[in-house]
C-alpha cells in the first residue's frame, strides 16, 4: 500500500484555461440575470454554479486524475443532498 | 496466519506495554486503539450509571399518580438530562468508539487505526462535549427541552439550553472524525488477501455506520449553530413571530436523528453477527445478504426522517412518501434476523453467556422492530404519537438493541481485551435479573400508551396506575441486574481468572488468532488472508 | 515510548491522507447542505421579498469576490504542480499569493458587512423587523451563511500558513506534498461553496 509517489503533474496551461472558463461562466451568470428571465433566472444561475463546480471538482481538485472511488463518492454525497432536498419539498411543495 | 502456537511466552500485552509513561498518562496519552477503546468504555459507564441514576427517578416519580419526590419542572429537565447523557453521550459513540476501536484493526490484520493521533484527540473531544453537559446543569438549571431541543421553545427555554446544544455539537464532531477514521482505516488498510467480501460482518457494520455518521452528523450540527443563532442574535430562523419554521427545525433535526438511531442499531447487529456463528458453530448463512442490508440499512435509513413528524402538519404527499420509506427501511433489518436464525438453525448451539446475550437481542430487537412499524402506519401514528407507546419502542430498540448487544459484545470480547475470565454464573444471573427487569419495566408502557397515556408527564390518571407500578417494580428489578453485571464484570477485569487461551470461544476471526490479551501491534506479522471469513471445518 | 510515536510518524499513506480530506470535504458539503435546505424553504415560501431583498446587495462587490475566489483557487491549484516541479520558490509564490487574496476577499467582506449594519440591518435588528419576515430571513440567512464561509476561509488560511511553512522548511517536497494537496482540496471546497452563495445571495434578483 505504498503508492506515495502515483501522481500526475497537470500543466499550468490546464488551470490557466479552466480559470478562463471559470471566469466566463461567472461573467455569463452575471450578465443572464441582470436580463429579466423572470422564473428562470434562478435555474439557470444554478446550472451556471453547477457547470463551474464541476470544473473545480474535475480539475482543481483532481477528480478527473484519481482514482474512480472518489469519483463514485462525490456523486452519491451530490445525490444524497439532492433527493434530501425532493424530499423536504414533498412537504413544503404540496403544503 | 503467521502464527498457531496457543502461548505466546516472552511478549508483553498492550496493558504492559504502558509507553514509559506513569498512572493515567499510560491511558490518555496513549494513541494505541485498544487503550482508545477501553477510554471510551470508562468514560462511558460512569456516564451509564449518571444516566440510570436519572432514568430512576423518572420511572420513582411515576410509582403514583401526582408529585410523588419530583415537580413538573424537575421532571422535565431529568427527562431531557437523561435523554442527552444516554443519546449524545453513550448510545451514539457505543459499540463503535469501544469495540470499533478496539477489534476494528485487529479484525481487518491491521496494527492500528488509520490516524492514531485523531484517535485520541476524538476521545478529547467527547470528554469536552461531556464537561459541557454537565456545565448545562448550573446557572440557570438544567435544560427541559427534551433531548429534541425542538424549537420555538429551546430558544424560548429560561433554562440553560446553549451548553447542552453546544455540547451535543461537539460530540458530534468526535463522532464524524471517528466515522472518518474508520472508513479511512478499513479502505487502506486491510490485510492483503482480505477483499471487501472476506471482510468480518463486524468491520463492514461499522463501516456502514462510519458514512452516517460523516453524513447525517454535520446537519444536526448546523442546526444546533442556528438554535444557538436563534437563542444569542435573534436571527429568526425557526421563530414563527419573525417567519420561520419551526416545522423546518424538526425536518433538520431529524435528518439527523433518524439515521442516528442507525448508528446506534447497525454495530449493534454487526456486534452478533459475530457472536451468532461462533457459538453456533456454523458459517453465517447469506453473508452477502447481510452485508447488502447493511449498506441499503444506511442508505435508505437517511430517507425516513419524516416518520417522526406525521402530526406536526406536514402537506399529504410527505406523509405517504416517508411512510412508505419506513416500510422499506424495515425490510433489510428483517434479512438479518431471518440470516441469524438460519445461522442457528441445524448449528451445535453452546448457550454461553454471550450467545444469551445474542439470543435474547433478537427477541427484543423484534419486538422494538415491529412496534416500529405499528407506529410507522399514517393512522395508527395519529393515536399512538407522544405516548408512552413510543417510550417502549424507543427503548426496545435503543436500550434493548444497543443495550443487549453492548453486553453480549462485552462478554464476548471479554477476555481477549482483559486476558481474565468474567465469573459465568454471575454473569447469567446477571443476565436473567436485566432481561426479566427489562421487559416487566418497558412492556407495560405499550400498554399504557394504548390506552393513552402521554409521555414527558410527571403526573398520570389514576386509571394508569396500576402498569405503572409494574413497570417501576421492572426498573428496580433491571437495575439490580445491571449492578449484578457491572460488578461481576469490574471484579472480574481485576482479579478474574487469568487466561492467555487466543481462543476460548471458537471464533473464526483474526483476534482469536492473536495473543491474549493483544500485543501492543496487534500483530507481529501482519496476516496474509486466503480463506472467506466464518469458515468452520 | 518514542518507539511506538516514531513507528506512527514513519507510516506514510499519502492516499489514506487523501481519503480522509476527501470524507471531511463531505462533512463540510453536508453542513452547508443544511443551509442551502432551509435558503430553499424559506425562497420558496417568501419568492417576491427574497428577490427584492437581494437586489439590496451589490453585484460588483460579489462579482469581484467570486474573481478573487476563483484566481486563488486556481493558484493553490498550482502550486501542486510547482512542488511536483522541483520548483521551490514558485511553490511558495502561488501559496502567498493564495493567501493574499484570502485577505482582499476578506477586507471586502468586511466592508459590505459594515455597509449593511450601517444601514441598520444585522440579525434581529429592529429595521429588519420593519421590513418584514422575508427580508428577515434572507439577511438572517445572508449573514449566518457568508459569515460560516468567510469562518471556513479563515481556517482555509491557517491550514495554508502551515503549508507555506512546511514548504519552507522543506519538510514537503516534490515526492511528499499530500498536505498541500489536502490544503488545496480545502480551500477548493471553500471556494465551491461560494460558487452557490454568490447567485443565491447577489443574482437572483
Ligand atoms: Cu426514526
Amino acid at each position: 500500500m505504498s503508492d506515495n509517489t502515483n501522481h500526475h503533474i497537470v500543466p499550468y496551461r490546464t488551470y490557466g484555461l479552466i480559470l478562463l472558463l471559470l471566469l466566463v461562466l461567472t461573467g455569463t451568470s452575471v450578465a443572464v440575470t441582470q436580463i429579466e428571465l423572470t422564473r428562470w433566472a434562478t435555474v439557470v444561475a444554478l446550472l451556471l454554479a453547477s457547470t463551474k463546480s464541476a470544473f473545480v471538482l474535475a480539475i482543481f481538485m483532481h477528480l478527473k486524475f484519481d482514482q474512480n472511488i472518489y469519483k463514485i463518492m462525490a456523486t452519491l454525497i451530490i445525490l444524497l443532498v439532492a433527493v434530501v432536498i425532493v424530499l423536504t419539498f414533498l412537504d413544503y411543495g404540496f403544503r | 496466519m503467521s502464527s498457531n502456537n496457543t502461548n505466546h511466552t516472552g511478549y508483553k500485552s498492550y496493558l504492559e506495554e504502558d509507553g514509559g509513561r506513569k498512572g493515567i498518562f499510560k491511558w490518555i496519552l496513549s494513541t494505541d486503539h485498544k487503550r482508545i477503546g477501553l477510554l471510551y468504555l470508562y468514560a462511558m459507564m460512569g456516564w451509564f450509571i449518571v444516566g440510570v441514576v436519572l432514568g430512576l427517578l423518572m420511572k420513582l416519580e411515576l410509582i403514583a399518580p401526582g408529585k410523588t419526590i419530583m415537580g413538573p419542572q424537575a421532571y422535565n429537565a431529568t427527562f431531557t438530562v437523561h435523554g442527552v447523557i444516554m443519546i449524545f453521550l453513550i448510545v451514539i459513540p457505543g459499540l463503535p468508539a469501544v469495540f470499533g476501536n478496539f477489534m476494528l484493526p485487529i479484525q481487518i490484520g491491521a496494527k492500528d487505526v488509520a490516524f492514531p493521533r485523531l484517535n485520541l484527540f476524538s476521545w478529547y473531544i467527547y470528554v469536552l462535549g461531556g464537561i459541557l453537559v454537565i456545565i448545562s446543569l448550573f446557572g440557570n438549571g438544567p435544560p427541559d427541552t427534551g433531548w429534541t431541543f425542538y424549537a420555538p421553545y429551546s430558544f424560548k427555554t429560561g433554562t440553560n439550553m446553549l451548553p447542552a446544544a453546544l455540547g451535543a455539537f461537539v460530540l458530534g464532531f468526535s463522532s464524524i472524525l471517528t466515522g472518518l477514521n474508520f472508513i479511512v482505516t478499513i479502505h487502506r488498510m486491510r490485510a492483503p488477501g482480505m477483499t471487501w467480501f472476506k471482510m468480518p460482518l463486524f468491520p463492514w457494520s461499522l463501516y456502514g455506520t462510519a458514512w452516517i455518521q460523516l453524513l447525517a452528523t454535520p446537519v444536526i450540527g448546523i442546526t444546533l449553530l442556528m438554535v444557538a443563532g436563534e437563542r444569542i442574535l435573534g436571527i429568526g430562523f425557526f421563530d414563527p413571530a419573525k417567519g420561520g419554521d419551526p416545522l423546518l427545525y424538526q425536518h433538520l433535526f431529524w435528518i439527523y436523528s433518524h439515521p442516528a438511531v442507525y448508528i446506534m442499531i447497525l454495530p449493534a447487529m454487526g456486534a452478533i453477527s459475530e457472536i451468532i456463528p461462533t457459538f453456533s458453530k456454523k458459517t453465517i448463512f447469506g453473508y452477502k445478504a447481510i452485508v447488502i442490508s447493511t449498506l441499503a440499512i444506511a442508505f435508505v435509513g437517511y430517507f425516513v426522517w419524516g416518520h417522526h413528524m406525521y402530526t406536526s402538519g406536514m402537506s399529504g404527499a410527505a406523509l405517504w412518501a416517508f411512510s412508505l420509506l419506513t416500510f422499506i427501511v424495515a425490510i433489510p433489518s428483517a434479512i438479518k434476523v431471518f440470516n441469524w436464525i438460519s445461522t442457528m438453525h441445524q448449528g451445535s448451539i453452546s448457550t454461553e453467556i454471550p450467545f444469551l446475550w445474542a439470543a435474547s437481542f433478537i427477541f427484543i430487537f423484534m419486538i422494538g422492530g415491529l412496534t416500529g412499524l405499528v407506529l410507522g402506519s399514517l393512522a395508527v401514528d395519529v393515536h399512538l404519537h407522544d405516548t408512552a407507546f413510543v417510550v417502549a419502542h424507543f427503548h426496545f430498540i435503543v436500550f434493548g438493541g444497543v443495550g443487549f448487544a453492548f453486553f453480549g459484545a462485552m462478554h464476548y470480547w471479554f477476555p481477549k481485551i482483559f486476558g481474565r475470565m468474567f465469573d459465568k454464573s454471575w454473569a447469567k444471573t446477571g443476565w436473567i435479573t436485566f432481561s426479566i427487569g427489562f421487559v416487566t419495566l418497558y412492556g407495560p408502557m405499550f400498554y399504557l400508551g394504548i390506552m393513552g397515556m402521554p409521555r414527558r408527564y410527571f403526573d398520570y390518571l389514576d386509571e394508569f396506575h396500576g402498569p405503572n407500578i409494574i413497570s417501576t417494580m421492572g426498573a428496580l428489578v433491571m437495575i439490580a441486574g445491571f449492578l449484578i453485571i457491572l460488578i461481576n464484570l469490574i471484579k472480574s477485569a481485576r482479579h478474574g481468572e487469568k487466561t492467555t487461551e487466543m481462543n476460548p470461544w471458537g471464533g473464526t476471526n483474526l483476534e482469536w488468532q492473536i495473543p491474549t490479551p493483544p500485543p501492543l501491534e496487534n500483530f507481529d506479522e501482519i496476516p496474509v488472508i486466503d480463506k472467506a471469513t466464518y469458515k468452520y471445518d | 515510548m518514542s518507539e511506538t510515536i516514531a513507528h506512527h510518524n514513519e507510516h506514510r499513506d499519502d492516499e489514506a491522507s487523501k481519503l480522509g480530506m476527501w470524507l471531511f470535504i463531505f462533512t463540510e458539503l453536508l453542513l452547508f447542505g443544511g443551509l442551502f435546505v432551509t435558503y430553499a424553504v424559506y425562497r420558496h415560501g417568501h419568492p417576491q421579498a427574497f428577490h427584492l431583498a437581494a437586489e439590496q446587495l451589490d453585484v460588483v462587490v460579489g462579482t469581484i469576490n467570486t474573481v478573487i475566489l476563483l484566481i486563488s483557487s486556481m493558484t493553490i491549484a498550482m502550486s501542486t504542480t510547482a512542488i511536483q516541479k522541483k520548483d521551490k520558490r514558485t511553490t511558495l509564490l502561488l501559496i502567498a499569493i493564495t493567501l493574499v487574496l484570502a485577505l482582499v476577499f476578506l477586507v471586502n467582506k468586511y466592508f459590505e458587512w459594515s455597509a449593511k449594519i450601517g444601514h441598520g440591518i444585522w440579525p434581529g435588528s429592529p429595521l429588519l423587523e420593519e421590513l418584514g419576515r422575508g427580508d428577515t430571513l434572507f439577511f438572517g440567512l445572508y449573514f449566518f451563511m457568508t459569515g460560516l464561509h468567510a469562518f471556513h476561509i479563515i481556517v482555509g488560511m491557517v491550514l495554508l500558513t502551515v503549508v507555506f511553512v512546511r514548504v519552507q522548511k522543506e519538510k514537503l517536497t516534490f515526492d511528499n506534498f499530500q498536505l498541500l494537496e489536502n490544503g488545496g482540496l480545502y480551500w477548493h471546497l471553500v471556494d465551491l461553496i461560494w460558487i452557490f452563495l454568490f447567485p443565491l445571495f447577489y443574482l437572483i434578483t
